[in-house]
């Protein structure tokens, strides 16, 4: 009796340690609707065989939804999301808040020294690594190798703003409806003013001084605007003011523009199915003034983990898998080399079927132009390339960009633009305590 | 006797209601157009009325891509749910409003209304809280409590329009009759105006099947209605117009038959009273 007693008990406790080791964890992820996330949720069946005790639920939005979000959730220590997509714009303000888990324990074999250095300088706070990269982008000409020949101009490597004014005046034809050049003119601060913020840096502007003084009425701010609304005005196509990333697109793809200026991630778009123009581009870096810094930005989407999170070891394990070197290689035995994440890892770049890619080598060259941490020529108070890592940048910017939109749009001129953007900017920061 | 009106009259009245239809269910075409579309055709510049090549794929993307029936399941109950439970407070209330008012009645509805003027930006970290704490964060309960709150000014404004066009008489004559309270709101008032209930449910069906801002706010995977569903397919980077066009065609469809099947109860409750 005692012996069937013990037997039952020991059967009981054996079957409750199984159910335990078999209780499966959700983790919440929370993403952005963008190619190489979808690719991701395709690819999930790899992560749950390695996995079995996780299970991933996706919650998928629209990036300013996705951070507002992620923002209330995270501010009232809600935990409804365990590994969240966010932005090198988020990363340094929520590290510092103490908002997100460090990733320094993640295992040796991730390779953490492998993450390219500009992207894990911009994803890092006092030392700690706060999110590890999904994809990287910087931005980088794209140009019609056909026009440039027939103008006899040749793009260098590595232009300067002169380069390009010259070439897109060579390329502008207005009966044939080609500009010379497309940019973003659409008020916003991940839009024109993502753009025109990494341009100033290439002409010595900076958004603030040391001392959070705003900069807009220094010489170095009218040079950069003055320079793209003459050149927007005489070689840009028609309502450019309203044309963000996807506009530009558009036209590019459909053979309307000489050169655009915008995200790495866009080459694999000029040049894929939908383009009238796919084997005719060709990529240079962002131009520069001889300053030492060029006109391109530093954009990764990347995986964080909150520290309200209840799963933060499963959220580990996930984000482990997802920005891993197995997972670039998963990606390209499935879907081939082309669709692999770019700009994260150095060992992708060292690899020889990586380096087939056309724009492999300007998208690494591009990210490694750029320093989140010393974005400027003269010094600044703040981290970031196109945008301030501040909480007050989003109002800040997106004001700015549509005073400089209207300018593009020819409803005030670049001085009265600048003097505006001086005077709100100015009352922002005054109000927000930075200066008295 | 109204005289008849000429036939050119009636042309112009005619054209100039078709014009003003069309203007106004434009975009709705230009979407279910453009879901139709390929990616390239549906950017195209000048854009495409009607595109050369015709195609079902943004469909099958946004329907291999998403858990479609669960996020409409959740707005059928969400929409229903709350439009039920609000008619279910809203008419005595309205009735009590209407016939037995108060000194402060007036100033009570002005109150009522005057919540809906307060954006509802500025209640989102407390709302958000409160339904952390209590367990309503991410279930349908918690969001048909949240509509109905939201809506709720709207529908006892409606019925307490169309219950002052009923005649008190009729009222006092089945309390004569002996009819208790709840008969009399059940079996006299509510009859005579159903119209006016049809429409305030219909439109409360809608603007709660519409709403995006708490519906998007106070979900993540379990109760995520279909507003939840277009917001996945947008992408500021890439060209998903023809796919987030299908997907908004997929989640405004069940409400625009429902629309389109009860125009007349709808347009029958919403002109109610307004000849006499």
């Amino acid at each position: 009796m005692k012996m069937t007693l013990r037997a039952l008990l020991g059967a009981t406790v054996s079957l409750t340690l199984a159910g335990a080791a078999l209780a499966e964890t959700t983790i919440t992820v929370a993403t952005v609707n963008n190619g190489d996330m979808i690719r991701m949720q395709g690819l999930m069946d790899d992560f749950y065989a390695k996995h079995p005790d996780i299970k991933v639920e996706w919650v998928t939005l629209e990036e300013n939804v996705l951070r507002q979000n992620v923002t209330t959730d995270i501010a009232t220590g809600g935990g409804q999301y365990d590994v969240l997509t966010i932005g090198t714009y988020e990363v340094p303000i929520w590290g510092k808040q103490g908002w997100l888990v460090s990733l320094n324990d993640l295992p040796a074999e991730y390779d953490v020294d492998d993450l390219l250095p500009a992207i894990r300088g911009g994803l890092t706070v006092d030392g700690n690594l706060y999110a590890a990269p999904f994809y990287g982008e910087s931005s980088m000409v794209m140009y019609r190798k056909d026009l440039m020949e027939a103008a006899g101009l040749t793009m260098p490597d590595a232009p300067t703003w002169a380069d390009i004014e010259k070439a897109a005046a060579a390329m502008t034809n207005r009966d044939q409806d080609i500009n010379g050049v497309c940019l973003r003119g659409k008020a916003g601060w991940g839009e024109n003013m993502a753009f025109l913020t990494a341009m100033s840096n290439s002409f010595g502007a900076r958004w603030f001084d040391e001392n959070w003084n705003p900069q807009f009425d220094q010489p170095e701010w009218k040079a950069t605007l003055d320079f793209y609304l003459n050149l927007m005005n005489n070689y840009g196509p028609a309502g450019a003011s309203n044309n963000g990333f996807n506009e530009n697109l558009t036209l590019f793809q459909q053979g309307k523009c000489g050169m655009w200026i915008d995200a790495t991630v866009a080459a694999s778009f000029v040049t894929g199915k939908d383009s009238t123009v796919a084997d005719k581009v060709g990529f240079a870096l962002a131009p520069d003034n001889g300053l030492g810094k060029r006109g391109n930005w530093l954009w990764a989407w990347s995986l964080a983990i909150p520290s309200s999170s209840d799963a933060q070891d499963a959220a580990k394990a996930f984000v482990n898998w997802a920005t891993s070197k197995e997972y670039l290689e998963l990606v390209a035995s499935k879907e081939g080399w082309a669709n692999v994440p770019p700009g994260t890892r150095t060992s992708l770049y060292e690899n020889p079927e990586y380096a087939k890619v056309p724009f492999a080598k300007m998208t690494l060259d591009s990210i490694n132009a750029a320093d989140p941490n010393a974005p400027t020529v003269k010094p600044v108070p703040y981290v970031g390339v196109q945008f301030v890592a501040i909480p007050e940048f989003q109002g800040l910017g997106t004001t700015v960009g549509e005073i400089f939109s209207a300018a593009l749009a020819g409803q005030k001129t670049a001085d009265e633009a600048l003097a505006e953007a001086q005077a709100a900017v100015t009352d922002e920061m005054k109000a927000a305590g930075y200066i008295q | 006797m109204a005289r008849a009106a000429s036939p050119r009259r009636t042309l112009l009245t005619t054209l100039a209601a078709w014009s003003v239809a069309l203007v106004i269910f434009f975009p709705v075409l230009w979407m279910i157009l453009t879901s139709f579309k390929t990616e390239a055709s549906a950017v195209a510049m000048p854009p495409e009325f009607l595109s050369a090549d015709w195609t079902l794929e943004n469909y099958e993307t946004v329907w291999s891509r998403s858990d479609y029936p669960r996020f409409f399941w959740n707005s059928v109950v969400i929409s229903v749910g709350s439009t039920l439970l609000g008619l279910a407070i809203a008419i005595p209330a309205a009735w009590s409003m209407a016939f037995v008012p108060g000194k402060r009645t007036k100033d009570l509805l002005m109150w009522m209304l005057s919540t809906k003027m307060m954006p509802a930006v500025a209640v989102l970290i407390p709302l958000y809280l409160v339904f952390q704490r209590i367990g309503l964060f991410d279930t349908k309960l918690g969001l048909i409590l949240a509509l109905m709150l939201m809506n709720l000014p709207i529908i006892i404004w409606m019925l307490y329009t169309y219950f002052k066009e009923i005649p008190g008489e009729i009222l006092e004559a089945a309390r004569m009759d002996g009819a208790s309270l709840w008969n009399e709101i059940v079996y006299v008032l509510t009859p005579m105006a159903l119209p006016g209930i049809a429409s305030t449910m219909l439109l409360n069906i809608i603007l709660a099947w519409n709403e995006a801002f708490w519906t998007i706010t106070l979900t993540t995977t379990k109760a995520a209605p279909l507003s939840a569903f277009i917001a996945s397919f947008s992408a500021p980077q890439g060209l998903f117009y023809a796919k987030l066009s299908a997907a908004s065609a997929m989640a405004i469809l069940p409400i625009l038959i429902l629309g389109w099947f009860s125009q007349k109860q709808l347009v029958r409750g919403l002109t109610f009273g307004a000849v006499k």
